[in-house]
């Protein structure tokens, strides 16, 4: 029996657990000896205020909508991959090998190529650890962790022994072409005549996001292979006698989940940064396990969610720019929104099942 | 290689492998009490920045011990409240706590001593004293025996000893006591043990207890015994290698000495590529050395090596029947 109302369980439970999360956040400004509000204040403003501010914002956003679909698709399988970051950085050499070694002529060429190889070695190396798990029985989140690591050294191999330009001694690639250059949005958006902050990052990887949104949701709840991953992720058991392959279900799940991730690189490798750096991830791939979480695993909440974190992450840049608080902060929210969002969903949910339960009792 | 040489591999090597072992024998308290635990790497951290933190401001290393413990002890009690008493996802909860350690220490660290998320270096009573055992000097002149008790067994941080008789120990509590075998039980069949009359939840948060008292000292050891003082992400992967060490060992006390010395040993020879090159003959990529015990343990997984099973409940909050 459903005890409490639908919207209930999609809009007022998130949004406790949130106001939880940030109010600890608070408290947490306030013991370092800032004032909240007005860190509030200085984080809307930077983050949301100008369209130079909108400009970073989406960028992160745009990061973390690929990282959290990549966590909401595994979710739906009942597969945790905490491994986006290591996936996110092999799909960022994807990108690399793709624009440095193929002289493409166009950028829409360049970044058709670019797309099928990021998510081609984001997928390739999340499978590793889906077969592993579906055939050897190790489990999903233990070799993700560890795949996290290797992918670290690998890139770092890589950069240092390959890729790197002869006689420069920074761990990354050359730049790539201009040919290779993708569209920023405010060359977009000032095209169409809408005034846009010039040198923000964010640029037409957005719109493959809000694709790539759009393609998920479509996958989950409208194809066969969408119903059979959901059957997987409700009961294993049940999908089996049903018929459901489960090792082709963990690798495909698995395969789109690290290819969603792999897409990432995209937007921070080849919109932003133009060459392959160390760590050009920069957690965004853990973001992503909090984004997934907060938005439920469904796209749309997932795209809030994203934005929501976009504003923390350029907010919090500000903020370290501006007062004495560490652009740590956000990792702090951001463990607090796990937290209450994730690990501590009952101790909302209970009470507020006990409250629906004494009013319709009273009605 | 000559002897010394190898002798001071194996010397590093246990530096390395005790806070390796500290937090492998908290997860396993944890995960035979049937609570998932990849929250090692946070507590850890945790417990390093506070101890650091007090013995920085106090001179005491001792009370640094006692304020790591204490950190790693209410993450673990978050994480009992999160996975225990709320029946929440075991594996979410420890990702929460490693992303919150992680944040907290360096945001912090920040504000306390202004030094960008470090703590300032740990002098004298601020760091654990290396301690000569009897003998040690006396015996050094004997053949083969005499070097390797004066360098290898000898001249180590209390934490280690004490790292070290706490593997008997964990062997002794888990299967020599009813203590032990009600915290295996849980981990197996809750059910069994609450039909016997004994609270599954009383025993799934000693078994957390246990655990945060144990990474707490692994973090202390990190930050006043190995180190001198705290640096952001000081932990760097070592209670993901402690996990990994668990399930190599079978979750078994004894099998987890002997892999935490191994991924002790890698990373002892990983610092120091020199030997290692001449040795082999051939240039080794550090890269590859800093991946290795992750790579092991991604074979050891998936059971090249032999099958590792879980206990059974494992992860699962638990429902009493109404």
């Amino acid at each position: 029996m459903q005890v409490i109302p639908r919207w209930a369980d999609i809009v007022l439970i998130p949004a406790i657990n949130l106001f939880l999360a940030f109010f600890i956040s608070g408290l947490v400004i306030l013991a370092i000896g800032e004032d909240p509000f007005e860190a509030l204040k200085l984080m809307v403003d930077g983050a949301l205020g100008s369209t130079y501010g909108w400009g970073f914002t989406l960028y992160y956003a745009t990061n973390f909508i690929f990282t959290g679909l990549a966590v909401a698709v595994a979710f739906h399988a009942a597969l945790f991959n905490i491994g986006g970051e290591g996936q996110a950085a092999l799909g960022g050499l994807g990108v690399a090998l793709m624009c440095l070694f193929i002289p493409w002529p166009h950028w829409t060429i360049a970044l058709i190529a670019a797309s099928f190889g990021a998510a081609a070695f984001g997928a390739l190396w999340a499978t590793i650890p889906a077969y592993l798990q579906a055939k050897r029985g190790s489990h999903v989140v233990i070799t993700t962790i560890m795949f996290n690591f290797i992918a670290a050294a690998l890139l770092n191999y890589v950069l240092v022994n390959l890729l790197r330009p002869a006689g420069t001694m920074d761990p990354a690639s050359a730049k790539f072409p201009d040919a290779a250059s993708l569209p920023t949005l405010s060359d977009m958006l000032n095209a169409i005549g809408i005034p846009f902050a010039a040198r923000t990052p964010a640029n037409i990887t957005l719109i493959i996001a809000l694709i790539a949104c759009v393609a998920v949701y479509y996958l989950i709840w409208r194809t066969k292979l969408g119903y059979q991953l959901r059957a997987f992720g409700k009961s294993e058991p049940a999908a089996r006698y049903a018929g459901i392959s489960s090792v082709k279900i963990i690798m495909i799940a698995m395969a789109i989940s690290g290819g969603l991730a792999g897409l990432m690189a995209i937007n921070n490798v080849m919109g932003e940064a133009e060459r392959l750096i160390l760590n050009s991830v920069e957690g965004a791939g853990f973001i992503g396990i909090a984004v997934a979480l907060m938005g439920r695993s469904h796209p749309f909440g997932v795209l809030l969610a994203a934005i929501l974190f976009g504003f923390l992450y350029q907010g919090g840049a500000e903020l370290a720019l501006w007062t004495s608080i560490p652009r740590d902060l956000v990792v702090v929210i951001q463990a607090l929104v796990i937290l209450f969002t994730g690990a501590l969903d009952g101790m909302v949910r209970a009470p507020v099942e006990r409250i629906f339960l004494m009013m319709r009792k009273g009605a | 290689m000559d002897y010394l040489t190898l002798l001071q591999i194996l010397d590093s090597t246990l530096r390395l492998a005790t806070p390796l072992l500290l937090a492998c024998l908290a997860g396993l308290f944890s995960e035979r009490g049937g609570i998932f635990d990849i929250g090692l790497e946070g507590k850890m951290l945790a417990a390093a920045f506070f101890s650091a933190a007090t013995a920085a401001v106090t001179g005491s290393v001792w009370l640094g011990l006692l304020a790591g413990i204490t950190a790693s002890m209410v993450l673990s009690g978050l994480h009992g409240l999160a996975s225990i008493t709320f029946r929440g996802n075991q594996l979410i909860s420890g990702v929460a706590i490693n992303f919150l350690a992680a944040g907290i220490t360096v945001l912090v660290g920040q504000s306390w001593f202004k030094l960008g998320g470090r703590t300032p270096p740990l002098m004298g009573g601020g760091r654990f004293e290396e301690i000569t055992l009897p003998f040690a000097d006396a015996l050094r002149d004997l053949p083969l025996i005499g070097p390797f008790y004066a360098e290898v067994i000898s001249g180590h941080t209390i934490l280690v000893y004490v790292a070290l008789l706490c593997v008997p120990l964990s062997w002794y509590v888990l299967f020599r006591t009813r203590f032990g075998l009600r915290l295996r039980a849980v981990g197996e069949n809750p059910a069994a043990v609450d039909t016997a009359g004994v609270s599954v939840i009383g025993l799934r948060f000693a078994a957390v207890a246990i655990c945060g008292l144990l990474c707490g000292m692994a973090g202390a050891y990190l930050a006043t015994g190995l180190g001198a003082g705290f640096v952001k992400d000081m932990s760097a992967g070592r209670g993901f290698i402690a996990l990994a060490a668990l399930i190599f060992a079978k979750w078994r006390p004894w099998y987890a000495l002997y892999a935490t010395l191994l991924f002790g040993f890698l990373q002892a020879v990983a610092l120091r590529p020199d030997v290692l090159e001449t040795m082999l003959q051939f240039k080794i990529q550090v890269q590859l050395l800093d991946a290795l015990p992750y790579i092991l343990t991604v074979v050891i997984l998936a059971g090249f090596v032999g099958k590792a099973i879980p206990p059974r409940a494992g992860g699962e909050p638990y429902v009493k029947e109404r």
